[in-house]
């Protein structure tokens, strides 16, 4: 192996891949086979970039070429950058070499699309098949899915990889149409029901033969980006939730758009990469997943934007405020889930606590519990504020308590002046 | 103050815990013996290790509590923080007396710096599952160094052993001068009393394999092209990755990488 062209091979195809949003490695149930190599399990960060985000696999494209041209993309094939390609048994090594150091959890491969979208995809999935015949590799393997794909291929590479994705990439066909002239949202939908029912199928297998072969334990996640195009936060989260409901869909990720081309159609480069927005997108989309949000809640035609500088659980507490105080000591897990500044754990916390002694303000506060925000919510039998608050004021007291480093991108579309 | 020293091992502990009961000592101040300091009032007990009574007092336990309470008082004890025996005595005392399970009662302060402590530790764990980075030598040892702040090696084991089947593996406590050794069948604690500074070029060179470099390297690429400079954020970077545990990091080693990211 020659050191140096493989050196850069990596630094041109980690750096076109790394706006590829997923990181996650966990959901997985893949165990260590026959004393083989690795296994899969709550997921670990095994690193984390100078931008914070996690390393947790080895993302990287197979190659870069692309014969396809999203004015989004970095790899879009009108664009002056240098090509490479890695052949099949380099990024083998690589997964194996960089796991057994313990630096990842695992592959995450995508690719340019080269020839056709078959054809792409056949390497992908022979890598992965590769992994797991030669190298015995239980570790977690992501590939993702090229869209307009054949369903053989996609069986096949369920069968080697934990999670499959497909990009959704805009939030409307519209802006898709604008910014990927080459794709069509069915290329994207097709795959994801395709993929959608071999999971449940799958499932229903392994209910009547236990060692029916795993396909994709992992599920399926998409992405989009945000801020290309003037899509509303209701637009993205109405379709987010439609992934969830329809798609069984693990995840839904949301990538600010870092600008990085002249294209007119497109936000100049040195605009701020909307990193509060694609926050909000995170805790509403979180609200939905984990906190028993439904999508009209956090958002709706009266209320098409997140706000930018409270949180989304925060203002739609805010436009409620009928709905507090809550006692702690009574009231639902579902109702004190929906408390500003407690989470779900901290509210098993309050519910295990007050089996044994009603709980006081004290006592959250001892159990590491702030109540900074949840004040002006909460009463244990008598309310922690005795004057009444208008959302306002609330608002304005919280907001005056913190400050953002990030006020002056506060504001959620794009000023003129 | 009665003063109930052990020598410092779990089982030793244990057995403290059994003769405080033994002997009715009230008023217990339990430590290691390696750090009791002599009391000029009250009595000094020693404990000695008996595998006996240690299981007693497991067993009790594990009859009264989840596991994860009886592994929480474990972490405790890992956690080496100075007068924790104290709490977990305690704890183990409340709730054996208490008919009812108590061991979620946070109201109580035993429980919940029983709590507290074991997330910390546990916390601890999971940085060494992450921040562990293992250097092949010239043997196909898997090789790491590490430092973590609370005693941990213990809770790591089978998460290697599981992950690592089939390589041999070492990690080493800089710090507490122990390591675990996995020799393809089993998991052993090891004690060598060795320091090389493990960064070190020269060393390197010596001991591990050719191509172990050329993997630090590009690992070392990969971490800086997978940024996006544009979304800088060093604040987030030191809260995930504090900087105690660079040191044994090739990708936070000092280098400049071959080909600049955007």
């Amino acid at each position: 192996m020659n050191a140096d062209r493989i050196t850069e091979k990596l630094a041109i195809l980690a750096d076109a891949a790394k706006y590829d949003v997923s990181c996650s490695s966990s959901g997985s149930n893949r165990q260590n086979k026959n004393k083989g190599l690795g296994n899969t399990g709550n997921g670990i960060c095994h690193a984390y970039t100078e931008d914070g985000r996690c390393v947790s696999l080895l993302k990287i494209l197979l190659t870069n070429v692309c014969i396809f041209d999203c004015a989004y993309c970095v790899s879009r094939k009108s664009n002056d950058v240098k090509r490479a390609a890695f052949t099949v048994q380099e990024v083998v090594d690589l997964t194996i070499n960089f796991y057994r150091r313990n630096y990842i959890e695992g592959l995450f491969i995508s690719s340019g699309i080269f020839t056709n979208a078959d054809f792409t995809m056949e390497r992908l999935v022979l890598i992965a098949k590769k992994l797991r015949t030669e190298e015995n590799f239980n570790g977690y393997i992501h590939i993702k899915t090229i869209p307009g794909a054949s369903e053989d291929i996609i069986k096949e590479a369920g069968l080697w990889a934990d999670r499959l994705s497909i990009n959704v990439e805009m939030p409307t066909e519209k802006s898709l149409a604008l910014l990927a002239p080459d794709k069509k949202r069915i290329d994207m939908i097709a795959p994801m029901k395709v993929v959608k029912n071999l999971i449940i199928q799958n499932k229903e297998e392994r209910k009547i033969f236990k060692k029916a072969p795993l396909f994709a334990p992992a599920g399926q996640s998409t992405q989009m980006v945000i801020g290309a195009t003037p899509e509303t936060d209701l637009e993205i989260l109405y379709l987010a939730n439609g992934f969830y409901k329809t798609m069984n869909m693990r995840r839904v990720y949301y990538s600010g758009y870092v600008p990085i081309s002249n294209d007119n159609r497109l936000p100049a480069i040195g605009t701020p990469v909307p990193m509060v927005r694609e926050n909000r997108l995170y805790q509403a989309d979180w609200l939905m997943r984990f906190y028993g949000f439904k999508v009209q809640e956090i958002v709706n035609p009266l209320n098409p934007l997140l706000d930018m500088d409270i949180d989304p659980k925060l203002s739609w507490a805010l436009r409620n405020m009928h709905l507090f105080p809550v006692d702690i000591n009574t009231a639902a897990y579902e109702m004190i889930l929906r408390v500003p500044g407690i989470g779900v754990q901290n509210a098993k916390k309050i519910i295990t606590a007050r089996r044994f002694a009603a709980v006081t303000f004290g006592n959250l506060q001892k159990m590491g519990i702030s109540i900074n925000r949840a004040r002006y919510f909460i009463s244990a039998g008598t309310s922690f504020e005795t004057k009444d608050w208008l959302p306002q004021q609330i608002k304005h007291a919280i907001l005056a308590e913190g400050s953002s480093k990030y006020k002056p991108n506060l504001s959620p579309q794009m000023a003129l002046f | 103050m009665n003063i109930v020293t052990y020598d410092g091992s779990w089982q030793g502990f244990l057995t403290a815990v059994f003769e405080i009961y033994e002997y009715k000592i009230t008023d217990v101040n339990c430590c290691n013996m390696h750090t009791a300091h002599a009391s000029l009032f009250g009595k000094i007990h020693h404990a000695h290790t008996n595998v006996v009574k240690a299981d007693r007092v497991l067993t009790s336990l594990q009859k009264k509590l989840s596991a994860t309470a009886v592994q929480n008082i474990y972490k405790n004890f890992l956690s080496e923080i100075s007068g924790v025996e104290n709490v977990m005595v305690r704890f183990i005392q409340y709730v054996l007396a208490n008919p009812q399970k108590v061991e979620n009662n946070f109201s109580n302060s035993d429980v919940l710096k029983i709590h507290q402590v074991s997330k910390k530790v546990h916390r601890e764990k999971h940085r060494m599952d992450a921040f562990i980075r293992f250097q092949r030598t010239k043997d196909d040892l898997y090789f790491a160094m590490v430092k973590p702040d609370f005693d941990v090696l213990p809770l790591i084991a089978p998460h290697f052993e599981k992950r690592y089947a089939d390589q041999r593996w070492l990690i080493y406590d800089e710090h507490r001068k122990y390591g675990i050794y996995y020799d393809l069948q089993n998991v052993n604690e090891v004690s060598i009393n060795f320091s090389i500074d493990v960064q070190n070029a020269a060393t390197v060179a010596a001991i591990y394999s050719e191509e172990e470099i050329l993997y630090q390297t590009l690992w070392q690429q990969y971490f800086s092209s997978v940024n996006i400079k544009a979304r800088k954020n060093t604040k987030l970077h030191i809260q995930h990755m504090p900087r105690r545990y660079w040191k044994f990091l090739p990708e936070k080693q000092p280098h400049v990488p071959k080909y600049a990211s955007k």
